[in-house]
């Protein structure tokens, strides 16, 4: 206990504990460090140390063990200056947002579609929730066992339901052919190599991760629809809006706060994903390199081929994609939001 | 906090003819009901299935006969008993030793004042930004066993272990944020109150505020259990010998051994995902209202 020259009195009744007890700081800033001694080491540990590592180590030749320096060379390696690299790394890039792109639309589509049915008083409605929630719990690993058999090109179902509809088995997780080039040449037309599209292969991924985070989603959508407040419905009744009127002029911008979060989330979420791929390529970003994101080629060149430097310089770069994809979200989809 | 935001607040009816929208409304969460969890079907009626009727098609609904003994038979397949083991232990003491350094952090940044508070925090929720890929080659040279591999850099020599897999993660700025947002709810009233009755901050927060936070505590160390659980990608690169491995890294390796035993596969499946399951279906509240408030994506 410090020395205090105030009178005994306040000593015993303090005004109050946590607002402005000035005058014991001291003990009380000790004490508050002591009790953010353990986050602090591990955060500082294991977050922001290696965070710093990681671009002290992009800037050195690191294969395994600590080589000469490079200053940016690692990092010019894969945007242009060497000729295996950086085509591995601009393809990865287009893997990834085409990821994105095939993914997130479709994904919050169907769960505002799904949220909105399932805000409305009706029975049941808290068992399609648990049930559109179930894949979100599930791990990619347990997923990919029962997904490669469901697209299986041989034995898989998808091919028997498409086959009601006339159309012939794929190969799904195989199929490295861009899917706009095979609908294409399915009325005897070839598309040029840039209109090819994603491979088959990655739509399967996509779908997949929609199934494992539609169920999250419609979560963030529901918490969303509920912050609206009834005023505004009740007002819109009152002048004779139908449910169609309702849903475009009210909801929509309403929620679009909600929307917004949404699809950054979801955007970084895919960005950075890594098991989906993984698991469901074993680990090869196959077929035929279709499937490689950043995140599957950082793994790639750090843990299988040991090259350290060029992998964290790799993944500084993918860091500084996300950040700058998400800024621009930020100011060209963020002015559109409506904060009423 | 648990109760001040209502996670469903109905509309009330819009319309006056709602007979024919209410059906179609079903039908179509009927529809993406069943294709979600069709997946969870197949798993476990498959792998009631013997190899050949396992991979018929199309498949049959029901298995024909009844094969429980997949299970045994995958179970002694691999290592399972040690994967379970290993699993288990590291996402407990991870959820309890993240629950603890949560808990004392909130705190002293919800009540207790100390000068650097803004910046630390500020700092604290920046962790939450960074990538996970971008720290993850410099963790692994941490980890490494050789001083060589990590010239210049300290070593700790963790692989294959079981500290290598909880120590990382028993901090978590997503969890500190959290029970901080719970205890800033928590009234003054009781804090001086408590003061009066000459107890101190760590008492305070052991005999008052823990007790009072039980469904934000039950929040924070569900997700963080689902996320240590499901972990993946960290202990397949930090863990080589069964004797450590998870059970998620043992079902990828027995995807390849397993190979054609399809049936086998799918009651692996099954016991892997069936304990996050049942332990959703029990508390599936506090995680759903969780994720609603916070937006965690893992």
């Amino acid at each position: 206990m410090p020395l205090s020259s105030q009178p005994v009195a306040a000593e015993v009744i303090p005004t109050n504990v946590g607002a402005s007890p000035r005058r014991r700081l001291p003990v009380e800033a000790i004490q508050a460090w002591l009790f953010l001694l353990p986050a602090v080491v591990i955060l500082g540990v294991f977050q922001i140390f290696p965070a710093i590592a990681a671009f002290y180590m992009s800037l050195f030749k690191w294969d395994v063990v600590q080589g000469s320096f490079r200053g940016l060379g690692n990092y010019t390696d894969w945007l242009y200056d060497n000729s295996i690299r950086s085509p591995d790394f601009w393809r990865s890039l287009s893997t990834t947002f085409t990821y994105v792109i095939f993914t997130v639309p479709l994904e919050i589509a169907l769960a505002l579609v799904l949220a909105y049915l399932l805000f409305q008083k009706m029975r049941g409605r808290g068992i399609y929730r648990t049930v559109y929630y179930l894949p979100y719990i599930t791990s990619f690993v347990g997923a990919a066992a029962v997904f490669f058999w469901v697209f299986h090109p041989t034995y898989g179902l998808v091919n028997e339901v498409i086959g009601i509809f006339g159309i012939g088995p794929q190969r799904w997780l195989d199929e490295p052919n861009g899917i706009f080039a095979m609908a294409a040449s399915a009325f005897g037309v070839t598309v040029p190599d840039w209109l090819a599209g994603p491979s088959l292969a990655l739509v399967v991924i996509s779908l997949v991760t929609i199934w494992h985070y539609l169920g999250y989603q419609i979560v963030i959508f529901l918490a969303g629809l509920s912050n609206i407040s009834q005023e505004f419905y009740e007002a819109a009744r009152l002048d004779g809006a139908n449910e169609r009127q309702i849903f475009t002029k009210i909801t929509l911008p309403l929620l679009s706060p909600t929307t917004f979060f949404v699809f950054t989330v979801a955007s970084i979420g895919v960005l950075r994903s890594f098991d989906s791929v993984y698991v469901l390529t074993n680990g090869f970003g196959g077929p035929l390199d279709t499937t490689r994101t950043v995140t599957l080629l950082v793994f790639k060149t750090a843990f299988q081929q040991a090259q350290f430097g060029l992998g964290a310089a790799l993944a500084f770069i993918l860091t500084l994609v996300i950040l700058l994809f998400t800024l621009i979200q930020f100011r060209v989809l963020g002015r559109r939001v409506n904060y009423g | 906090m648990a109760r001040a935001i209502p996670m469903e607040r109905g509309l009330p009816r819009l319309s006056t003819r709602p007979r024919v929208g209410s059906i179609a409304k079903h039908i179509v969460l009927i529809v993406v009901a069943l294709i979600v969890v069709y997946p969870f079907y197949f798993m476990v009626t498959n792998s009631f299935k013997d190899t050949l009727e396992a991979i018929r098609t199309p498949p049959t609904l029901f298995p024909n006969e009844l094969h429980p003994e997949n299970y045994t038979d995958a179970w002694s397949r691999a290592p399972w008993g040690r994967y379970f083991i290993n699993t288990v232990f590291v996402s407990v003491s991870v959820t309890i030793l993240e629950l603890i350094t949560a808990c004392l952090a909130a705190y002293a940044f919800a009540r207790m004042k100390f000068r650097g508070k803004g910046i630390l925090f500020t700092i604290f929720l920046a962790t939450l930004m960074i990538p996970g890929e971008a720290t993850l080659i410099p963790k692994y040279v941490l980890m490494s066993p050789s001083k060589v591999a990590c010239a210049g850099l300290p070593c700790l020599g963790w692989f294959d272990t079981y500290q290598v897999q909880i120590v990382p993660f028993i901090a978590s700025a997503f969890s500190i944020f959290l029970m901080r947002q719970f205890f800033l709810s928590i009234p003054n009233e009781l804090a001086d109150a408590a003061r009066i009755d000459g107890a101190g901050h760590l008492r305070f927060l052991w005999s008052i505020v823990l007790p009072l936070s039980i469904p934000a505590l039950i929040t924070a160390g569900l997700i963080t259990f689902l996320g240590s659980w499901n972990a993946f990608q960290w202990p397949l690169i930090v863990t080589s010998k069964p004797d450590f491995r998870p059970v998620q890294v043992g079902l990828s390796a027995f995807r390849q051994e397993a190979g054609s035993s399809y049936h086998l596969l799918m009651a692996a499946s099954t016991f892997v995902v069936a304990p996050i399951v049942l332990l959703f279906l029990v508390a599936q509240r506090y995680l759903v209202q969780g994720i609603a408030r916070t937006g965690i994506r893992g």
